[in-house]
């Protein structure tokens, strides 16, 4: 081994220690009772705690009013996840066969428009659409937390850039083969985007459950809180109330919270590098 | 009965460029039709308009007697074979070639026999649960092929199909597509810029210059009969020999050379001579002088390649003359060959306007 790769092994095991650390140490106090956290501050080492502690938290309410467990608000944020998820997909993909495949006015124009949308996030129009939910009678439905959320530019422009590189002989030999415009974006289009699909689902996935200020706005009810709510309602309790601080519960409920996406990022890494590498023709 | 006719055809793009400037053709009933020209002069467009994927501006086109200027591509009864095959990749060569069917709601097990038995035919029987990712450039051009044959077009229209494969396996695939289109007898247009391939194919040959058909005919006819200076260079491998000259009232002269035996010239024009690599022959009192620059051995003959002695004089580039010998002619580099020739086998051409004289 040369100096060249000690150093680089060297700043490789400390960056990997800087990303792992902060979850190795939640997870370990979560395991922790909360007398022993607050005598003595953050834990290193496995407590005894963690079957009671984690217990508690996905199976007996908690939060302000008592009423939610965190299994509902897994619950909760798996709906929004995959709500916003596949949302984006359905619509980005009809945007894209639209601007690359139809011949109309402005088409360019559109796409640049849709496209700079990129630069204003949410929290530009989260008032006007906070009204506009409202006044739809959406407030506190699973609807009104995901429709104003799945317009996506990125999404657009992937799967732009994705069907202008299928080769246009593939769109006339299915003209003359008798595909109907429809019958082209479910039969060819749709399969030979499989792996995109799969990787901005995942992206999106995550994007969608580590939502915060849409649903916090949008949510009244404890029932409808997402896990992301859900811990900063816990911390909050932590504070106003008169009780012991339970940061064993706040650290398990962020445990929790990172697993979905872990797992799915997971599972579907094959598929997800796939998309973003290749370009299958 | 599946003729396909060309009325007045032309082609005009949004920007203005004019890609078809009046096409008039009949292609007769079982006939096999080749489109032959150089690179962008518009033979592909031409088959794109009878396939249905560009427009016609103006003009007329009809199969069987049917005009077809507005009908989709999908119900003009064509079958497109496309140069990288344009084959779905996701599906399988049995995917491949049934969908066309599928969507024309043709039933299943029908779907079925026919292409099985097109798939023997082809000799893809093998490969049917395959993706084409999984076949060779051969099988490929060939399940692109049966999709085409399966849906039993009327036209079946080829758009440069033996391009992207090797050189050994196009004169292969070229063969069977020729034995193959006599045993179908289906009307064909076959887009090439080869012109081997297209001298071996045809039953007619179209060779098209900026839009138009300069002429067309029998691929013999035009080899020995051709109408216009384009038509001579691009017909023929190795290409016709062209010598700039000029007619003095009893031979042709080039500065340097002079040729007897021509008569009724116009002597007030730039005028060019067409002389085959084939009918030069190295004789001792020839009109042409040559200095020998490469030596081609092609197996059966030789291709002598050089320059005419004394043209080089006030330009870059001496005038270079190719010529066909036999496998025993053997002549070094720098060597000097008297060159002849029959003048009756020999064409003149007017310079500027490319009409043939003689």
């Amino acid at each position: 081994m040369n100096k060249h790769t000690v150093i680089t092994h060297f700043i490789l095991i400390i960056g990997a220690l800087f990303m792992t650390l902060p979850v190795w140490v939640a997870f370990m106090t979560s395991t922790h009772a909360p007398e022993t956290i607050m005598r003595e501050g953050l834990q290193f080492w496995p407590g005894g705690h963690f079957l009671e502690t984690y217990n508690e938290v996905l199976f007996e309410p908690g939060g302000v009013m008592k009423k939610v467990t965190a299994l509902g608000m897994m619950k909760n944020s798996l709906i929004l996840g995959i709500g916003f998820s596949v949302g984006k997909v359905i619509i980005s993909m009809f945007a894209a066969y639209a601007i690359v495949y139809f011949r109309f006015r402005m088409a360019n124009f559109l796409f640049w428009i849709i496209f700079m949308t990129l630069l204003l996030p949410l929290e530009v129009r989260i008032i006007p659409s906070y009204k506009v939910v409202a006044d739809l009678g959406l407030l506190d439905t699973h609807t009104g937390l995901i429709v104003p959320l799945i317009a996506s530019a990125t999404g657009t422009f992937f799967f732009r850039q994705f069907f202008r590189s299928v080769p246009d002989e593939i769109l006339e030999a299915a003209r003359l083969d008798g595909a109907s415009a429809w019958r082209f974006f479910i039969d060819i289009l749709v399969p030979l985007s499989k792996t995109m699909i799969a990787a901005i689902l995942i992206i999106m996935f995550v994007v969608g459950w580590n939502q915060y200020l849409w649903p916090l706005i949008m949510t009244t009810k404890e029932e409808n809180y997402t896990l992301v709510i859900g811990i900063k309602q816990i911390y909050q309790v932590l504070n106003e109330g008169g009780e012991l601080p339970q940061f064993q519960k706040a650290f398990a409920l962020t445990i929790l919270a990172t697993l979905p996406p872990v797992l799915v990022v997971l599972v579907f890494q094959k598929w997800f590098v796939k998309g973003l590498v290749e370009s299958e023709k | 009965m599946s003729e396909v006719e060309l009325k007045g055809v032309r082609k005009v793009y949004p920007n203005g460029a004019e890609a078809i400037r009046g096409v008039d053709m009949q292609i007769a009933d079982g006939e096999l039709v080749v489109f032959v020209g150089p690179s962008g002069c518009g033979k592909s467009t031409l088959l794109r308009m009878v396939a249905g994927l560009e427009t016609i501006t103006e003009g007329e086109i009809s199969i069987g007697g049917r005009v077809i200027n507005d009908v989709s591509p999908s119900d003009r009864d064509v079958a497109m074979v496309f140069q990288n095959y344009a084959l779905y990749p996701h599906m399988t060569v049995r995917g491949n070639m049934s969908y066309g069917l599928k969507n024309r709601k043709i039933p299943k097990d029908e779907i079925k026999r026919i292409v099985e038995e097109t798939a023997r035919m082809l000799r893809i029987d093998d490969y049917l649960d395959r993706q084409p990712n999984e076949l060779s450039g051969g099988q490929r051009q060939r399940v692109a092929m049966g999709r085409a044959i399966v849906r039993n077009p009327k036209v079946f229209l080829f758009d440069e199909p033996l391009s992207n494969l090797d050189a050994k396996l196009r004169v292969q695939m070229r063969i069977e597509i020729k034995r193959l289109q006599r045993r179908m007898n289906v009307t064909s247009i076959y887009v090439t810029h080869d012109q081997t391939e297209a001298m071996t194919l045809a039953d007619r040959l179209a060779v098209i210059n900026e839009g138009r058909v300069e002429q067309m005919g029998a691929p013999m006819e035009l080899y020995s009969n051709p109408r216009t200076l384009f038509v001579a260079s691009f017909i023929g491998a190795p290409q016709m020999n062209l010598i700039p000259v000029r007619f003095d009232g009893t031979d042709l002269g080039d500065g340097v050379s002079r040729f007897a035996g021509f008569s009724d010239l116009p002597m007030d024009t730039d005028l060019v001579l067409g002389v085959r690599p084939d009918i030069l022959s190295i004789t001792t009192d020839g009109q042409l002088e040559f200095r020998v620059d490469l030596v081609e051995q092609h197996g059966g003959e030789n291709l002598i390649y050089g320059t005419i002695v004394g043209s080089d004089q006030g330009a870059a580039h001496g005038l270079e003359i190719c010529l066909k010998a036999s496998q025993q002619m053997l002549p070094k580099v720098d060597d000097i060959l008297q060159l002849g020739f029959d003048p009756a086998k020999a064409f003149v051409f007017r310079k500027d306007t490319g009409e043939r004289l003689i």
